[in-house]
């Protein structure tokens, strides 16, 4: 009979020490790889079973003691959708994936153009004309495969929102429209699920995190039903690179700190407002 | 002896930062005019402001200001 998986991973533990000399026993992905063929189980799985047992796998390593082992086996089973998947949700997948988040739904219906290549992280000079939401599959698969990726190559509307974010922890908003954003606010409110939201234009960017109760994304671009204009001055100034990769920084954040149940130090009611022309970072009440 | 006039902080976000008067960080209010005052005294439509921000907390077109206050307008952003 096989010995309990702990018994499988302990001999094949590396002792380590962090800058301050503590002790950390690690676990390399080769080995993690092994086990996962030995035990017919995923490598998620045995990285959870790992760190349930106080082994860090070695690609978590550095998320180490910010995220304590629980923390990370909290991620690993959480679910995130990122909804849109060019300038924020390119970065924020990556960015998720990274961290360890174990399972997520990546929805777009949007092929690469030309006019993506100054932003979009998941674009590139040969994937011009091809699937978004397939970019970031693969994308994700080479830098974490532990992550279970759900890709749905579609366009947000009235009638899929709901089914499509069912099932998940937050849902992140990545879209590039107002509209879109009212019509996800309202599919997360439906599956009492907390939205994270960003918007970009030029230099600024601006996030915020909304539960199911609150005043949400009317507080920010007004009501719903008195929206002129789906899109800001971004039809103006643009989207910067620099602009995008910050305030997708800044929505991961929040992500996490939702997965992690760290609610009470999101921006609930609350405004990040970055501006990159003079370095302005504040957080206004939205209450 | 007349009092000194009542200034305040203004900040103009994005697209509307093109509209900053040169004395924005000090920028000269009658005590009691609104936001939509302040707005038509610099010359920015209603239209083009999405929010406002008094002192970093959301306020209304009909917010009145007295002097003192920090204010941030920002237009419509929608990016990603």
């Amino acid at each position: 009979m096989r010995p309990a998986l702990i018994e499988a991973i302990t001999p094949l533990v590396t002792r380590t020490s962090r800058p301050d000399g503590s002790a950390l026993r690690v676990l390399s992905l080769e080995h993690i790889r092994q086990l996962a063929i030995e035990y017919g189980v995923t490598t998620r799985e045995i990285e959870i079973e790992a760190l349930n047992n106080g082994v860090v796998p070695g690609r978590y390593l550095r998320n180490m003691t910010t995220l304590s082992p629980a923390e990370q086996v909290r991620l690993l089973k959480s679910k995130a959708a990122v909804v849109g998947l060019g300038g924020l949700g390119g970065t924020v997948t990556e960015i998720l994936a990274r961290v360890g988040v174990g399972a997520m739904v990546l929805i777009d219906g949007d092929r690469f153009e030309e006019h993506n290549l100054n932003r979009q992280m998941l674009s590139a000079e040969n994937l011009l004309g091809s699937a978004k939401a397939e970019a970031a599959l693969k994308r994700v698969a080479a830098i974490n495969s532990s992550v279970s990726v759900s890709i749905q190559p579609t366009f947000l509307a009235e009638d899929n929102a709901l089914e499509l974010i069912t099932g998940c922890q937050v849902v992140v908003d990545c879209l590039d429209n107002i509209s879109s954003r009212f019509t996800l606010e309202q599919a997360a409110r439906q599956a009492g699920i907390p939205f994270v939201s960003a918007a970009i234009a030029g230099l600024t960017g601006l996030v915020t995190t909304i539960f199911p109760g609150d005043g949400g994304l009317q507080l920010i671009h007004g009501p719903r039903h008195s929206l002129k204009n789906d899109k800001g001055v971004e039809t103006i100034l643009g989207n910067l690179p620099q602009t995008v990769f910050m305030t997708a920084a800044m929505e991961s954040a929040e992500a996490v700190k939702v997965l992690l149940g760290r609610t009470g130090q999101v921006l609930r009611n609350k405004l990040w407002v970055m501006d990159l022309t003079d370095n302005t970072f504040e957080v206004l009440s939205l209450e | 002896m007349t009092q000194p006039q009542p200034a305040i902080d203004l900040r103009l976000f994005a697209a509307l930062a093109s509209r900053t008067p040169a004395d924005a960080s000090s920028y000269p209010i009658e005590a009691g005019m609104s936001v939509e005052q302040l707005l038509a005294k610099i010359q920015v439509p209603p239209a083009d402001v999405k929010l406002i921000f008094i002192n970093g907390v959301r306020g209304r077109l009909e917010s009145r200001l007295h002097g003192g206050e920090r204010v941030g307008i920002f237009p419509p952003v929608g990016g990603g």
